[in-house]
């Protein structure tokens, strides 16, 4: 061997590659901070310590306790960041959702209109609890992601089912998204899209070489046969059928969106994306124009604070005014007037209550922490070694994105407003429970991913022969 | 409740949000990160390039004891790879015993075909002064031209021939 020749290079992961015990510091930060923000709301409506703060306080770290050590038993090597971040989330949710329990004006306002005023507080902890059993599911019986490729067409018929399901209900506050039974009802659609985003990937696993190379090349642009626009085509029917029957613009605009974005990872052609959004302007155009429902949403939008002259649904101006007035430090938790918002202020709107109550900078944080979540899943199908699993993460952070987009635009004023719900910190049953599962997705593939490969077996061969001289 | 309270816990409040996602960021930053680079045997580069367990050994005392220290004048300072695969790399002395092979314990670890895997020591006797010795290596140790057989005093500058490799001992 001459010096010339060897000129080896050694990459060798420093410290333990599986990350455990800075998830267990992180989650012990992110069970902390909620309950600051507990009495720190507390004592601003009350000037007391709240009563309950010991319990939600336990409570969450009961919760961030299991699904920690679920995953340091089933998926060692996991991402460090998706638990606790999502712990946050929930942690600020629920204080954020107790906070708006409290308020004078919404028990008013629901006496008025006669109903029971009910906390939701209590409620989103049991659902919080309920997501994270199913995280804890989801880690348990999903020995590997892969394993969900099976089901591709499967799962096609239950997203199908479940986003057609609602039309056969009554529309609940203006949209048919919901199944209700009873007095209990879920919204199908957050589930919706995690099945629809497995039934993708395995789908386009497939097809991707098909609809990546057959294309012309036009004016820079790579164009598909006619025959391959069938699967966008089909799937911006099936989104401009749920918008005019279910009149929702936020999972129509999630599902176009989603199967764009993975067509985009999947088969490298840009053109693709113009393609997206050109139909989707062209239905979201010709859909407002004759659907009453949509076009009251655009409406509205356009110019929000009509309202206080025509007695519509303010809303939106409410929302806008909440942000306005929270600046840039907020006015402090639990002493901002988000609470005028009225009917969904601790749903839909949630957004607009941190707005107010933590300003611009809180807003912003809160952003980065949905911004870091996806981060890592794009993180997660960048490391993944397998197709499926590469397209399937891409597919739930981009569905996480959207969502989080299409929510927050909604809220402050940037796109109509739409039915959807803040991932995590919207009380919501169906929404808190279906995010949880997306991560447990997310946490599964990125420990196969970050798994370090198996050391190969020393071979014989590799010995160096020793040369004996006489 | 006191307004100062309430600002204070509501500036608090952000600045703990903003610290979590600022140490989130940092466990990213120490996950792209977190590959240790190991160069070994590049001979355009020097001392940088050490491999890991010389470098421990070598960084600050080197120049405590280049800048007088103890010893008599004129004893080397450190030891020096010449020639071979680890040219460029430099040990210091410190009094210590320094072994050779290609056992990956050995202080210098050679990738050498003609080198055993403990293939021999230099240490200092009483006076200070540096031995090299032979461990019973098959190809045999050379100080200069001749082989070892017992061991021998290293005279400065003189090249220590194993396999391929030459170490040198300097000032």
């Amino acid at each position: 061997m001459s010096s010339s020749t060897t000129n080896t290079t050694t990459i060798s992961t420093a410290g333990p590659p599986s990350r455990r015990n800075t998830e267990l510091a992180m989650l012990v930060f992110a069970v902390i901070i909620p309950v600051f923000a507990y009495a720190n709301a507390g004592l601003a409506l009350s000037d007391e310590m709240p009563s309950g703060m010991l319990s939600y306080g336990l409570g969450l770290g009961l919760l961030a306790a299991v699904g920690h050590l679920v995953v340091r038993k089933f998926a060692p090597y996991a991402d460090p960041l998706l638990l606790p971040i999502a712990t946050l989330l929930n942690g600020l949710g629920l204080v954020l959702i107790w906070r708006l329990d409290q308020s004078k004006r919404l028990a008013q306002r629901a006496e008025n209109i006669g109903q029971v005023f009910s906390p939701s507080a209590p409620n989103q902890l049991i659902y919080s609890a309920l997501g994270v059993a199913l995280f804890v599911g989801v880690l348990i019986l999903l020995k590997d992601h892969r394993l969900l490729q099976r089901y591709t067409y499967i799962s096609m018929a239950v997203a199908l089912i479940l986003l057609i399901l609602p039309v056969f209900f009554p529309p609940r506050f203006g949209a048919r998204i919901w199944i209700s039974i009873g007095s209990f009802s879920i919204q199908p659609g957050e589930f919706a899209k995690i099945i629809i985003a497995v039934f993708f990937s395995g789908y386009l696993m497939v097809k991707r070489d098909a609809l990546a190379l057959a294309s012309r090349r036009f004016m820079g642009l790579y164009l598909p046969r006619g025959r391959d626009l069938g699967p966008i085509l089909v799937v911006w029917g099936m989104s401009i059928l749920i918008l005019v029957f279910e009149t929702d613009l936020g999972t129509s605009l999630l599902f176009f969106g989603l199967f764009v974005v993975m067509l985009y990872v999947a088969t490298e052609r840009t053109s693709w994306i113009v393609f997206g959004l050109l139909m989707s302007a062209v239905g979201a155009v010709g859909v407002a124009t004759f659907e009453p429902h949509v076009q009251q949403r655009v409406d509205a939008w356009l110019d929000p604070f009509a309202a206080f002259k025509t007695g519509g649904s303010d809303q939106i101006a409410q929302a806008l005014m909440a942000f306005g007035s929270g600046g840039v430090f907020g006015t402090g938790l639990g002493q901002g007037n988000s609470d005028l918002i009225g009917f969904a202020a601790n749903s839909d709107f949630i957004l607009a209550t941190v707005g107010e109550e933590l300003g611009l900078a809180g807003t912003m944080g809160i952003l980065l922490l949905y911004g870091l979540i996806v981060e890592r899943g794009v993180r997660t199908a960048l490391a993944a070694r397998d197709p499926f699993g590469k397209l399937l993460a891409i597919g739930l952070s981009a569905a996480f994105a959207i969502q989080v987009f299409v929510v927050a635009g909604g809220v402050m004023g940037l796109i109509p407003l739409t039915g959807m719900t803040m991932p995590f910190i919207a009380s919501g049953g169906s929404s808190v429970i279906a995010n949880w599962a997306l991560v447990a997705i997310l946490i599964k593939i990125s420990d196969t991913a970050r798994r370090p490969a198996p050391t190969p077996a020393p071979t014989t061969d590799a010995e160096m022969t020793q040369v004996v001289r006489p | 409740m006191s307004e100062l309270t309430l600002t204070v816990m509501r500036l608090g409040f952000l600045a703990v949000l903003w610290l979590f996602v600022i140490v989130a960021v940092q466990v990213i930053r120490s996950d792209l990160f977190g590959t240790r680079v190991t160069q070994r045997g590049t001979a355009r580069r020097g001392a940088p390039d050490r491999p890991q367990q010389q470098q421990r050994q070598s960084a600050p005392p080197q120049q405590r004891q280049q800048s007088g220290g103890r010893g008599r004048r004129g004893a080397p300072t450190k030891l020096v790879v010449s020639e071979g695969t680890l040219t460029g790399t430099t040990v210091a002395l410190q009094g210590q015993t320094i072994t050779l092979g290609r056992a990956h314990d050995s202080t210098i670890v050679l990738d050498d075909d003609y080198a055993s895997s403990r293939h021999a020591r230099i240490y200092p006797d009483r006076d200070g002064q540096w031995i090299v010795e032979d461990l019973g290596s098959t190809n045999g140790t050379y100080l200069d031209r001749t082989r070892l057989t017992t061991p021998t005093p290293i005279p400065l500058g003189a090249p220590i021939r194993i396999g391929k490799t030459v170490i040198e001992l300097r000032k």
